[in-house]
């Protein structure tokens, strides 16, 4: 089953990772069977609406999954061919942070409203590695100068609540590349900013992903962004991932069904249109997958195959691959 | 402004809370310095004279029907009340955030084992244990009649506690500090017991106003701390015979009693507001 990992293994890669919850009305399957791969230095996005499975992917690379929660057997995650579901407590605790950091959407509730920010990032440095308390502080204090924030000295003996949304996600930040991951899930780390701060995260993100040349997993509903950030994109739709391609690709041929509709949904200002686009119906619960192709319920092309068989990830052509029937039979589609 | 310094603060502005503590404070003195200045309890120059004497300058309290100087005995038993009420209320606490923890970040088995165990221990009345354990162990030192109330008054604590844990463990940035490496000791230190602190020292110091009540209580019914060690409870105990001749006998500790309880739930409001401005 183990096969020796190869010479350069990618930094990460996910195999057919399955997340499942025991609930009173079933068993939840919030991830079912993703694969994913990053490389070094690259930024890979994950989009999908909400409940798709995109934080949970996050939080099971990380071991964060909770009971009721678990991750399933024939699950794999390795980090540069690291076996990360086999470490015991203490070792994936060392992986936490130092080598893969994860940054929260809620800029607020994610710190500790007791603690000094500055504190708080001195602890994570602290975790790590064995330095002195004032070195933990000095070099907490450097972080978030390098941030951006301006005064940092002052700034690290603030409370959460004394700071701006903006300057607490920078915090956030800086608290998460501390010990300078290779690699960073950043979970929606923007969603509750405004606009014009989320393109100062962004920017501030690129920026700091160059110096450190660290990879990124950016998970977003914000096809935006997306576009603009990433160069590779998965698209996650009921806990499987349906499209995977170059970002160029994607925007420009999405080859499955649900792409295209997210595609159709972004508001434009070069088209009039009297209303926006929506996909018809909603995401089905955890609980109970439709049988078949999970997206044809919301199908515009939905045939009797999709109903009954469920397609796997097929070759579209150059790095894109497409969880879709259509992709064998793409006449069907002139049909409707 | 540190969240402990703004509490500080609150409590600080709260004029009721202020007089309370400072009510402990001056009962805490009192207690210390009660036997410098008052004359000897035990001083008996003419035993068969001295018996139930009214105030006086020089028994301020008056006597009781065994002579003794009712002031000193008033604040000797002062004594007990304090350091039973407070020392049974941190040991209940410290049991109970102890308790609580465990349960709230143990395994669902140890969970259930300790949270039913304290379900049954909720459901046997405090006072009937209580009488139980001290009619059988007639010759109790005080310390041990404070870690008998303490050892029946840890369980409602360790809910709160465990209650508290378990949100906790699902708050944002207790999950965040985790997917950052933060785990084991340094996470209940930094990220838990913070949280915790503020409703458990609130439901002690409203505790031990209960306390003092409990024991003079066992006191008045000859449990606990026996004579002729004073308290409260078995002083009143002592003039409830004489109380229309020499009502003094009992009015002394009663009033000092009533005086400390209010003393204790007014500093316990005042933190109970000042730790959570929503209700205040």
């Amino acid at each position: 089953m183990s096969a020796p990992a190869p010479a350069r293994a990618p930094l990460l890669e996910v195999r057919d990772l399955a997340v499942n919850f025991m609930g009173f009305d079933g068993v939840a399957r919030a991830v079912d069977g993703v694969d994913l791969v990053v490389g070094e230095g690259e930024t890979v996005g994950l989009v999908g609406e909400s409940g798709c499975g995109k934080s949970v992917t996050a939080l099971a690379v990380l071991r964060l999954i909770e009971p009721p929660g678990h991750i399933a057997h024939g699950s794999s995650v390795r980090l540069e061919g690291r076996d990360l579901l086999a470490l015991g407590g203490k070792e994936i605790r060392a992986v936490r942070g130092n080598h893969v950091a994860l940054v929260f959407q809620e800029p607020l509730s994610a710190l500790n409203p007791v603690l000094k920010v500055g504190d708080q990032i001195a602890e994570t440095i602290r975790a790590h590695e064995a330095v002195t308390r004032s070195t933990a502080h000095w070099r907490a204090v450097e972080m978030l100068a390098a941030v951006g924030i301006p005064d940092a000295e002052r700034r690290a003996a603030a409370y959460p609540h004394q700071l701006s949304g903006g300057t607490r996600q920078r915090v956030l930040l800086a608290m998460a590349l501390a010990c300078r991951p290779k690699l960073l899930l950043a979970d929606e780390p923007t969603t509750a900013l405004d606009v014009t701060i989320q393109a100062e995260i962004l920017e501030l993100l690129d920026d700091l992903q160059k110096k450190l040349g660290m990879a990124v997993l950016l998970i977003t509903h914000n096809l935006g962004i997306v576009a603009e950030r990433t160069r590779r994109v998965y698209v996650m739709y009921a806990g499987q991932i349906v499209e995977e391609a170059t970002t160029e690709r994607l925007f420009a041929r999405p080859a499955h069904p649900y792409t295209e509709g997210l595609l159709a949904a972004i508001p434009r200002l070069d088209v009039r249109r009297e209303r926006l686009q929506a996909i018809p119906g909603q995401v089905p619960p955890a609980t109970a997958w439709p049988p078949g192709c999970r997206f044809h319920p919301r199908c515009p092309y939905a045939w009797d195959k999709c109903r009954s068989e469920m397609p796997p990830l097929l070759p579209v052509g150059e790095g894109q691959r497409a969880r879709c029937w259509l992709v064998n039979e793409p006449q069907r589609k002139g049909m409707k | 402004m540190s969240p402990w310094r703004a509490a500080a603060r609150r409590f600080g502005r709260n004029r009721a809370a202020v007089v309370g503590a400072a009510l402990v404070g001056a009962l805490v003195l009192a207690s210390l310095l009660g036997p410098l200045v008052t004359p000897d309890p035990l001083a008996q120059p003419d035993p068969v004279r001295l018996q139930d004497r009214p105030p006086s300058a020089a028994h301020l309290f008056g006597t009781d029907p065994y002579s003794r100087d009712v002031l000193s005995r008033t604040l000797s038993g002062a004594r007990v009340s304090l350091v039973v009420g407070v020392g049974a209320a941190l040991l209940a606490v410290t049991l109970g955030a102890g308790v609580g923890l465990v349960a709230g970040l143990a395994g669902r088995r140890t969970d259930q084992l300790l949270m039913r165990g304290v379900d049954v221990a909720l459901a046997l009345p405090r006072i009937i244990l209580l009488l139980a354990v001290f009619a059988v162990w007639e010759r109790v030192p005080p310390v041990a009649v404070l870690g008998v109330i303490a050892a029946t008054g840890w369980f409602q604590t360790s809910r709160i506690v465990r209650a508290a844990v378990l949100s906790l463990r699902e708050a944002d940035f207790v999950v965040a500090a985790r997917a950052l490496g933060a785990g084991g000791a340094g996470l209940v230190r930094r990220h838990l017991l913070p949280h915790v602190a503020a409703p458990v020292i609130v439901s002690a110091s409203l505790d031990v106003g209960n306390i003092i009540l409990l024991e003079a209580g066992l006191s008045y019914l000859g449990l606990g701390v026996r004579p002729p060690t004073p308290t409260w409870g078995n002083m009143i105990m002592d003039g409830k015979d004489v109380l229309f001749s020499a009502p003094w006998v009992a009015l002394a500790p009663g009033c000092a009693l009533v005086l400390t309880v209010v003393a204790f739930n007014l500093a316990g409001d005042g933190l109970r507001d000042a730790f959570d401005p929503k209700v205040a």
